[in-house]
């Protein structure tokens, strides 16, 4: 019984792209969130604990509110305050920001765990669906297409992220601070400042990131929700080579990746499920191993980041 | 509770002895570890409202330890709430429990009868105070696949699963044989996610069925909550597992197989009370129970479902019940074409022939292995 | 070491868990819970009895040789998070080892699989130092990713070629006979582990500060570029920096499988590599601190039950404890040479020391 509306083996492609538009949008805000904070001169290893809070934060502020909106702004603000501490404790000396960032996760998931426990509502108001594919009848492309606003915003974000620190004073001193920071400071540059500018936005985007799990796809609050998406995007970010444009490819492509496993299942291609899922991690450090060598630094790597390792 | 509780310290030699018996002033404790939340809206959930029930049974003092990860954290919550809370009854109720967490907990702490949800019990090595409980929920997923049989339309339906083990291939089976006695041309995609708390895979994998054309999605994970609500949100139909889901899709849940562990648990405790033992064989080593013994029911009906259809169900529930209907009933082929039961031949639901359960039924299109 | 480092060395950490209990307390009180019942429950089930003294100590076992396994590169220069996979994939080699010996005398069978673990772990971490060393890739990511990948594996391979069949609703290899498992401390419920645990500790201190090769370590891992003028070969030490924390972990992993499950499932991965993680910060990446930190945070771990149970707080409150403390005790850090008005009233203060060492 073949239905009409099925694509047979295109639907795979159909399935995994838009497995990728649903499924990049947290990776597309962490990874621009660490992609700034890391232009800055830190990693901000946290990402997976502000993402939980933020994901927590937006269900529960939409459930009680009524508003996914109100959501979204509170999790972009407990993101940002959670950045906020985080670049504070980095900025103090003696304090390695790898260390704070793996204590980060524990404080985010364990806050967002127990405030978590109240919100088990099954359907907080969700954010609306922008739909391009009206009219189309296939079932599987019309399901592609309906866009989150949160997609369509994450595009804008990294289109003004390149834009600023390509053609702004902001981003070229930012860029400068995470190259060589005591060369920024003798230029008058207020180094730590921009640092905790950025690494607070950094982490509001990963709040904004989190929401898009409660508040869109899936659309719950469940302790396991994140599953590893905030660690996985910091990945991303070498990956991406530290630009804002290639994060929203590569989150594409992670997003897709993260399609493969069960869109190929679905279309009756079985086996080796643990292996595929793990694709995007095995990606990844090929892709870093074949595209980084002893003598030649990553391009685009900010400075202080190369001389750490 | 009279002598024993005085002697509860360390004393391994009574463990024949009767545990306790009704009648006096110390509420009878009992411990719980979950092995995630205690509100997944699934399987730890089920057991927690198992436990919350017992608040029915003003003697009892009930106690819980959630998201315990299957190590040596398990043993050792397992050892608290037996020498610091006074447990007599410990329920583990998650599968990495048993071996060996419980069964060394148990060799221990022998005036505490420790439960275990599922696995099996090795007479002559395995400490004698520990017993096996579980439910056969096969002939509810069987008439939930028959609710989804009668209500698909495109002929197709998917099944997203943890792993391809023998409880999860039982549930996938049954559900599609319900469908097929009432659809025989009903096809059934499955996929496995590799573990059971997945939330984005599982959304996601229920998008990509619902892409491929599928109408009516349910899934074996520790809580389908996400299948659940990604197929109200695609206007398709789903079916519910582990805890009544039907507030989640107010318009698409048809039905579910839930878990009912508060009728277990306030047996034991009953049983318990009475100064019974699952040392001296007066509580059975092995307490299973299915549809008839209300181990687990059907979810509420959902409003899509109309009356005629329910009604059909209602009947099929009635002949699994007195018997005139089976689920495990001969020929059957899996999915390569293999006879899996002869014709002729019948497999209760309670036979351990279905333990080994290692293929798909015909129809089923997805593969065993992992 | 002067007075004043000796005054230091106690007043900050004192005043670190000082401030995190206060915090805690805060919330605590924030939420409704009675602050100092719930401290004590913390305190009475880490360190209220010989029971619980027990229960940390079991805890604290895994901690140790994860927090190592951060420590030793990272003393060499290399910082490396890919402790729980390294930890997995020491449990499935020691687990495979052992399966492959069962035939032999249990001491025999022991030795393959601690040699099986440590050397596969060690392998695991090594291989990210290495890429970090000869590739450039920055060995943090490359070892978040090696987690991943080792669980992947794990999963893979309990649920397909290494599965008992018999394993039937929860995947796991052939099971270890009880023979040929890492037993108990007479006397104790603890296993042989926390020895391990405290041996290495004490070995990693003595490499690492009574040893020519360990001065070279902290050369390597001070100032690369002075090392290598100096003629020392950089590679090697992190290379072996790198498979001794590996090795590390991987025996962790080795014990879980050896001492606490008797086979590899997907139950050995439980977390305690990511703890050790901090373990390792929180020690400064000392091997002696490691040994008190890994006690505190089992005692923290073993103290999470009782909370749940007595005060009918959420699971997740001893995270919440958990993240205090360890946000507390970096932030600390910074008092480092800054606490001098209390002994001396004027005292130069060096700034920026953050930046120096980036």
């Amino acid at each position: 019984m073949q239905s009409s509306d099925s694509l047979g083996n295109l639907g795979i492609l159909v399935a995994i792209a838009g497995g990728a538009l649903r499924g990049s949008i947290p990776y597309i805000y962490v990874s621009l969130g660490e992609c700034l904070t890391e232009k800055s001169g830190r990693i901000n290893l946290g990402m997976e604990g502000i993402l939980l809070m933020g994901a927590m934060t937006a269900f529960a502020v939409s459930d009680q509110s009524g508003s996914p909106w109100l959501g979204l702004l509170a999790a972009a603000f407990v993101g940002g305050l959670f950045g906020l501490l985080l670049a504070g404790i980095t900025e103090l000396p003696g304090v390695n920001d790898v260390a704070a960032g793996i204590a980060m996760i524990i404080f985010g998931s364990g806050l967002a765990f127990f405030f978590g426990k109240q919100f088990v509502a099954p359907m907080a108001p969700q954010l609306p669906v922008i739909d391009f594919g009206q009219g189309i009848a296939n079932a599987g492309v019309h399901a592609a297409l309906r866009i989150s606003p949160l997609f369509v915003l994450g595009i804008a974000v990294a289109f003004l992220m390149h834009f600023a620190f390509e053609r702004t004073r902001w981003g070229l001193h930012l860029r400068a601070v995470g190259d060589a920071p005591d060369a920024a400071r003798s230029m008058g540059i207020a180094v730590r400042r921009h640092r905790v500018v950025a690494t607070t936005i950094g982490a509001a985007l990963a709040g904004i990131g989190g929401s898009h799990l409660t508040l869109y796809f899936p659309g719950i609050w469940s302790e396991g929700i994140s599953g590893g998406q905030g660690l996985m995007a910091v990945a991303l970010v070498i990956f991406a080579r530290w630009s804002p444009l290639r994060c929203l490819a590569a989150s594409l492509l992670f997003g897709g990746a993260q399609a493969l496993g069960p869109s190929l299942q679905s279309a009756g291609i079985s086996g080796f499920y643990h292996v595929f899922n793990a694709s995007p991690y095995l990606l990844t450090l090929v892709l870093m191993v074949l595209s980084c060598s002893r003598t030649r630094r990553l391009d685009g790597i900010p400075g202080s980041l190369a001389r750490r390792g | 509770m009279p002598k024993p509780i005085t002697r509860r310290a360390f004393g391994a030699l009574c463990g024949a002895a009767p545990l306790a018996a009704a009648g006096t002033a110390d509420p009878l404790s009992i411990g719980f570890v979950y092995n995630g939340p205690k509100n997944d809206l699934g399987y730890n959930q089920a057991h927690a409202e198992g436990k919350q029930s017992l608040k029915s049974l003003p003697w009892v003092r009930a106690f819980d330890e959630a998201n315990v990860p299957e190590t040596v954290a398990v043993e050792e919550s397992m050892r608290n709430m037996v020498y610091q809370d006074h447990a007599k009854i410990v329920f583990a109720t998650s599968y990495g429990f048993l071996d060996p967490f419980v069964l060394r907990v148990a060799r221990e702490c022998r005036n505490t009868q420790f439960f275990h949800c599922g696995g099996s019990y090795r007479d002559g090595g395995d400490p004698p105070n520990v017993g096996i409980y579980f439910g056969f929920i096969d002939e509810v997923e069987y008439l939930a696949g028959m609710t989804a049989g009668l209500m698909t339309r495109t002929g197709r339906m998917g099944f997203i699963a943890a792993k391809p083990i023998p409880q999860v291939l039982r549930n996938i089976n049954s559900f599609m044989l319900g469908a097929r006695s009432v659809n025989p041309n009903v096809t059934m995609r499955v996929v496995f996610t590799g573990d059971w708390v997945l939330p984005v895979r599982e959304a996601e994998a229920s998008s990509s069925l619902a892409d491929q054309g599928v109408d009516v999605l349910t899934g074996h994970t520790g809580s389908p909550r996400v299948i659940v609500q990604v197929a109200e949100r695609r206007g398709i139909y789903a079916t519910g597992y582990q805890f009544n889901q039907s507030v989640l899709a107010p318009h698409g849940f048809l039905t579910g197989a839930e878990w009912a562990w508060g009728v277990v648990y306030r047996k034991y405790a009953e049983m318990v009370r009475a100064g019974k033992s699952v040392v001296d064989g007066s509580i059975p080593r092995r307490m299973t129970g299915t549809l008839k013994d209300e181990f687990c029911r059907l979810s509420p009906f959902g409003p899509a479902v109309t009356a005629e259809k329910r009604d059909a169900v209602a009947q099929a529930k009635r002949r699994l019940l007195d018997g005139s209907q089976a689920i495990y009933r001969g020929p059957l082929r899996d999915n390569t074409g293999k006879t899996v039961v002869p014709a002729g031949r019948t497999i209760g639901i309670e036979e351990t022939a279905l333990d080994q359960m290692n293929w798909l039924v015909e129809g089923i299109q997805g593969d065993v292995r992992s | 070491m002067t007075s004043e480092q000796n005054f230091e060395g106690v007043a900050i950490p004192v005043i670190a868990i000082g401030t995190a209990l206060l915090l805690f307390s805060l919330f605590c009180a924030g939420v409704g819970a009675s602050p100092g019942g719930v401290l004590a429950s913390i305190y009475t089930a880490g360190f209220g009895s010989w029971y619980a003294w027990q229960n940390s100590l079991l805890r604290a076992a895994p901690l140790m040789l994860c927090g190592l396994a951060t420590a030793l590169p990272a003393q060499a220069g290399v910082i490396t998070v890919g402790n729980e996979g390294a930890f997995v994939v020491g449990g499935l080699a020691a687990a495979a080892a052992g399966l492959a010996t069962t035939s032999g005398p249990p001491l025999l069978c022991l030795a393959a699989m601690f040699l099986a673990g440590a050397v596969v772990g060690g392998a695991w971490i090594m291989l990210a130092a290495g890429l970090q060393y000869y590739r450039g890739v920055n060995a943090v990511i490359s070892s978040l990713l090696l987690n991943y990948i080792g669980i992947a594996l794990l999963l893979q391979l309990v649920e397909g070629p290494m599965r008992d069949p018999d394993s039937l609703n929860f995947p796991a290899t052939f099971p270890l006979p009880l023979s040929h498992q890492l037993g108990r401390i007479p006397g104790t419920r603890i296993h042989y582990g926390l020895v391990f645990g405290v041996v290495a500790c004490l070995l990693g201190w003595f490499l690492l500060e009574r040893t020519v090769w360990g001065m070279k370590l902290k050369i390597a891992g001070g100032n690369a570029r002075a090392a290598k003028l100096v003629g020392l070969p950089l590679g090697r030490i992190v290379l072996t920096a790198g498979f001794l924390g590996g090795a590390c972990a991987g025996l962790a992993g080795m014990v879980e499988v050896a001492a606490i499950h008797g086979r590899a499932s997907q139950a050995i991965s439980a977390g305690y590599g990511y703890v050790g993680i901090l373990v390792a910060f929180l020690s400064r990446q000392s091997p002696l601190r490691i040994l008190v930190v890994s006690l505190i945070l089992g005692a923290v771990l073993a103290s999470g039950g009782s909370l749940q149970r007595t005060h009918d707080l959420p699971d997740a409150t001893i995270n919440v404890f958990e993240g205090l403390a360890f946000l507390s005790i970096l932030a600390s850090e910074a008092l480092a040479g800054r606490l001098g008005f209390l002994t001396a009233l004027f005292k130069p203060v060096s700034t920026e020391v953050a930046d120096a060492k980036l």
